[in-house]
């Protein structure tokens, strides 16, 4: 296939050129374009907080900006990082665009309320955004109690409005992928032929569905108790400040699960297909997905070993999270198999998908320190728990983004991203992220608490490591958004199945026709087999 | 510039926190090793060789899946043994801890001896000896945090949170404010100067001292006119406080509490939230009457009220310390 013929052929991208076309349209992957470029929006206006943060920790002194700017900075970056756009990240980018395809269904179960919740997402970043320009928000992306609903001089109702819109966005996300899976699967696709980026985008709209919600009445309750003044969490008042901890715990640890289960879910695909072997314990590996999303819903209490929750809460749920790392574990150890004997391909979504094992590992190996009482009383509020997170949230779900996106451009685009600089930048991004973070952990367990504008003079070097490390990565991301865009005009025709991938996503053209399929697929074959698309001796592509 | 790369250990705590971390480190630098092993090999030793290879599917392996559950099961249960162990050590201070109490606020650490020295920022102690913090909050949570000790406590507005230590080694160890607190969070910072016992008591002598707490909880009992009610010999409109502290007190509605540190505070400052059987509801709020430190002096004043031995309060010595180290033994936690 050559340039001219992508061009001709009839794909959702050209199948419409005006801004109605694009804001007014139920495709659903058009709306996971229009969540592609605002959650990028979003990764840049918090990484520039990042930055701004880092370049100020350099020096002991907090010299750059004033503490109260700092407060900002670290609560804003946290706040378009995690609600604006590690949550809605995969699955309303990726997920959105390939459920569909993958399930053999021409669409999302409901494509009105699909663009509903992207409009939904945008009021409520707009929310936030006004906030930041308005002079900021100082009390932590976890607004804790009694300090935002007394103490803060800041723009905490706005802001809170727009994750309680933005919260929304998720639930119906959520709740059309639920739908979509259960009743709207191409004839043969069982339950077990599903891929596993499917069951893990459905264990996560649980997720989505069931938290979602008590995030939304927390915050509504902190509106109340600022604007009306009714004791819910203020001592004064006659409230319960812990309660809010509980309330906000029940909901953002299993968030963390709404970021990392697509994460885990892309990186299933992309060790099978560059492995070219299925998935080793495909049965565990998708019934892990459900047992993290619903342990994780039990574990909440220890965020709180230290807040005067009781001494046998704190056992019960330190019990309860070691059951969570198992499945999270058994992934790991199950993709880890998946290599032995394969055909193991190095091309970038590989690259990606290896350091995310790596940094997921780590991430996740930490968390059983953190898990563990004693250890948790000495490096919680410090730097140990901002490096074990961020080893989670970037380290992971940002590599299997990152990753997904190479893996699926071809198809999304038509086109084939440039190899060797792709490459390249998954390398600087690695060794960028290690050096930001790993330093941390180090910080951590010195004591340097988080949330520090300005620091004891002992921990300036690893401070120093960090903000080069932090550098690197900044770099690093900055690589694949312009070769992202070079891509679409100069890149390579990609053609359906430039891997050699088994999903029905690759069975049609790329980039793929309006309503994916002219006639529903019937599924014959298991998951991940191999057979039916590389023919020994035959090429691939 | 110095490198530093591990804390000091300066307390009793810090070595179990520390051997804890070692195992932790152990079983992870294991794991890490294995698994990055087992890619780094499989990649390389199974490298696509040609475009249209088709290796053979591997399903799964039940022995396998049971296996790498089981085992790392195990090992995270001596985790959560270890650190469980570690935990209930901290939350339980000793009989004869040594008391000081810690009102916070924005942005600072009031540290008071019960001999009536008052700190900010920097608290005194000797080696050796345990020491109780009882804590609460002027205003927005906050928290207690001694890296040197491997100890950290939030401190939180209308309760009180209690943390204990042994300092085992003289020194200056920082005391960080853990749980972000607003503008001047890391401002919020002051210094643990841990004394050999002779140099501690020189210390204590050598202050200004304001009184102890008893003594001046009792000028504050007089001046809020509290005797008026509270009268000692118990013919008062009010309960008589003599020999309280500890005790198990009958409420009206047939409950019964522990008389300990909260149920005092609550009592000074919401009285009719719990009322002793018996008595009416009559008492005013002191709420934004008495500092938090004043409640503390109240409290203390309270403890020191015993009964002379034998004489009758109304008390009979069965009832008196029910419930010994209850008060003491768990954070408060309502």
């Amino acid at each position: 296939m050559n340039t001219a013929a992508i061009e001709t052929q009839e794909n959702y991208l050209n199948a419409g050129y005006g801004l109605k076309s694009w804001l007014l349209t139920k495709d659903h992957k058009r709306i996971a374009i229009l969540y592609l470029i605002t959650i990028t929006i979003f990764f840049f206006i918090g990484g520039i907080f990042a930055s701004l943060i880092r370049i100020e920790l350099l020096t002991p002194q907090g010299n750059l900006v004033s503490s109260e700017t700092y407060n900002k900075l670290f609560t804003m970056h946290g706040i378009a990082m995690i609600f604006f756009f590690l949550i809605p990240s995969i699955p309303a980018t990726l997920g959105n665009f390939f459920l569909p395809m993958m399930i053999g269904a021409r669409d999302l179960a409901f494509p009105r309320i699909n663009l509903l919740s992207w409009y939904l997402l945008v009021i409520g970043g707009a929310f936030a955004i006004f906030a930041m320009l308005a002079g900021g928000v100082d009390t932590g992306w976890t607004f804790y109690t009694p300090y935002s609903t007394t103490y803060s001089n800041s723009w905490v109702i706005a802001t809170a409005l727009g994750i309680f819109v933005s919260g929304f966005s998720s639930i119906l996300t959520g709740l059309n992928f639920i739908v979509t899976v259960h009743r709207m699967r191409a004839p043969g696709m069982t339950w077990f032929r599903l891929p596993l980026f499917v069951w893990a985008n459905y264990a996560t709209a649980v997720i989505q569905v069931l938290g979602t919600p008590v995030v939304a009445v927390t915050l509504v309750l902190v509106f109340c108790e600022r604007v009306f003044h009714i004791g819910i969490f203020d001592p004064n008042l006659g409230g319960d400040p812990v309660l809010f901890q509980h309330m906000f715990w029940f909901y953002s640890h299993p968030a963390v699960y709404i970021m990392v289960l697509p994460a885990m879910g892309v990186i299933s695909e992309i060790i099978s297909v560059f492995s070219r072997k299925p998935i080793f314990g495909y049965h565990v590996v998708a019934f892990s997905s459900m047992a993290i999303a619903v342990i994780g819903f039990l574990v909440w209490g220890h965020h709180l070993f230290v807040s005067t929750q009781s001494v046998y809460a704190g056992l019960v749920f330190s019990f309860l999270s070691y059951f969570v790392a198992i499945p999270s574990a058994v992934k790991v150890f199950n993709w880890t198999a998946t290599l032995y004997k394969g055909s193991i391909s190095f091309a970038t979504p590989m690259l990606y998908a290896f350091g995310f094992i790596g940094l997921f590992t780590i991430g996740g190996l930490t968390g059983l320190f953190v898990a563990s009482l004693g250890f948790d009383v000495h490096v919680t509020d410090t730097y140990f728990v901002v490096a074990h997170f961020h080893y989670i949230m970037v380290g992971g779900t940002i590599m299997a983004f990152l990753g997904g996106l190479h893996y699926w451009w071809p198809k999304i685009t038509g086109r084939m991203y440039p190899e060797n600089w792709a490459k390249l930048s998954a390398a600087i991004i690695f060794v960028g992220f290690n050096l930001t973070f790993f330093p941390q952990f180090i910080l951590g367990y010195m004591g340097m608490p988080r949330r520090y504008h300005n620091y004891p003079d002992e921990f300036q070097v690893l401070h120093v490591l960090s903000t080069a490390g932090a550098s690197i990565l900044a770099i690093g991301y900055l690589f694949p958004m312009v070769y992202f865009m070079w891509s679409l005009r100069y890149g390579a025709v990609a053609g359906a199945n430039p891997w050699g991938a088994t999903g029905l996503e690759w069975t049609m053209q790329s980039p793929p026709p309006v309503h994916n399929f002219d006639e529903i697929p019937v599924v014959t074959h298991e998951v991940y087999d191999y057979s039916t698309v590389v023919k020994e001796g035959v090429e691939v592509g | 510039m110095k490198l530093p790369l591990f804390p000091e250990s300066a307390s009793t705590f810090a070595p179990d926190v520390d051997h804890l971390l070692f195992y932790l480190v152990g079983v992870s630098v294991f794991f890490t090793v294995l698994i990055f092993g087992a890619i780094f090999y499989f990649a390389i030793r199974y490298r696509r060789r040609s475009d249209n290879e088709l290796p053979k599917p591997i399903h799964a392996s039940l022995a396998l899946e049971i296996a790498w559950s089981v085992i790392p099961f195990g090992l995270t249960m001596i985790m959560f043994a270890w650190g469980a162990n570690i935990f209930f050590k901290e939350s339980r201070p000793p009989k004869d801890a040594m008391q000081i109490y810690v009102v916070a606020k924005q942005w600072m650490w009031k540290l008071q001896h019960m001999e009536g020295q008052r700190e900010i920022n920097e608290l005194h102690i000797p080696v050796g000896r345990p020491v109780k913090l009882t804590m609460t909050s002027e205003d927005a949570i906050h928290s207690f945090f001694v890296p040197a000790f491997r100890t950290k406590q939030d401190v939180v507005p209308g309760r009180y949170s209690t943390t204990w230590f042994t300092a085992t080694k003289p020194g200056k160890y920082h005391l960080f404010c853990a749980e972000y607190c607003g503008t001047k969070h890391s401002g919020m910072t002051g210094w643990i100067y841990a004394m050999e016992p002779q140099d501690y008591q020189a210390w204590l002598s050598g202050g200004r001292s304001f009184g102890s707490l008893a003594e001046n909880g009792e000028k504050l009992f007089q001046d809020l006119a509290c005797g008026n009610c509270h009268k000692a010999d118990g013919s008062g409109r009010c309960p008589s406080l003599v020999g309280l502290f500890g005790r198990s007190v009958q409420l009206a509605d047939g409950r019964f509490v522990n008389a300990d540190e909260a149920y005092l505070r609550e009592s000074i400052l919401q009285p009719n939230a719990k009322i002793v059987a018996g008595y009416q509801p009559l008492m005013p709020t002191f709420q934004g009457q008495v500092t938090e430190e004043g409640v503390l002096e109240l409290i203390e004043y309270i403890k020191s009220l015993v009964p002379p031995p034998a004489a009758g309060t109304g008390t009979t010595p069965a009832e008196i310390n029910v419930n010994p180290g209850v008060a003491t033994a768990t954070p408060s936690n309502r």
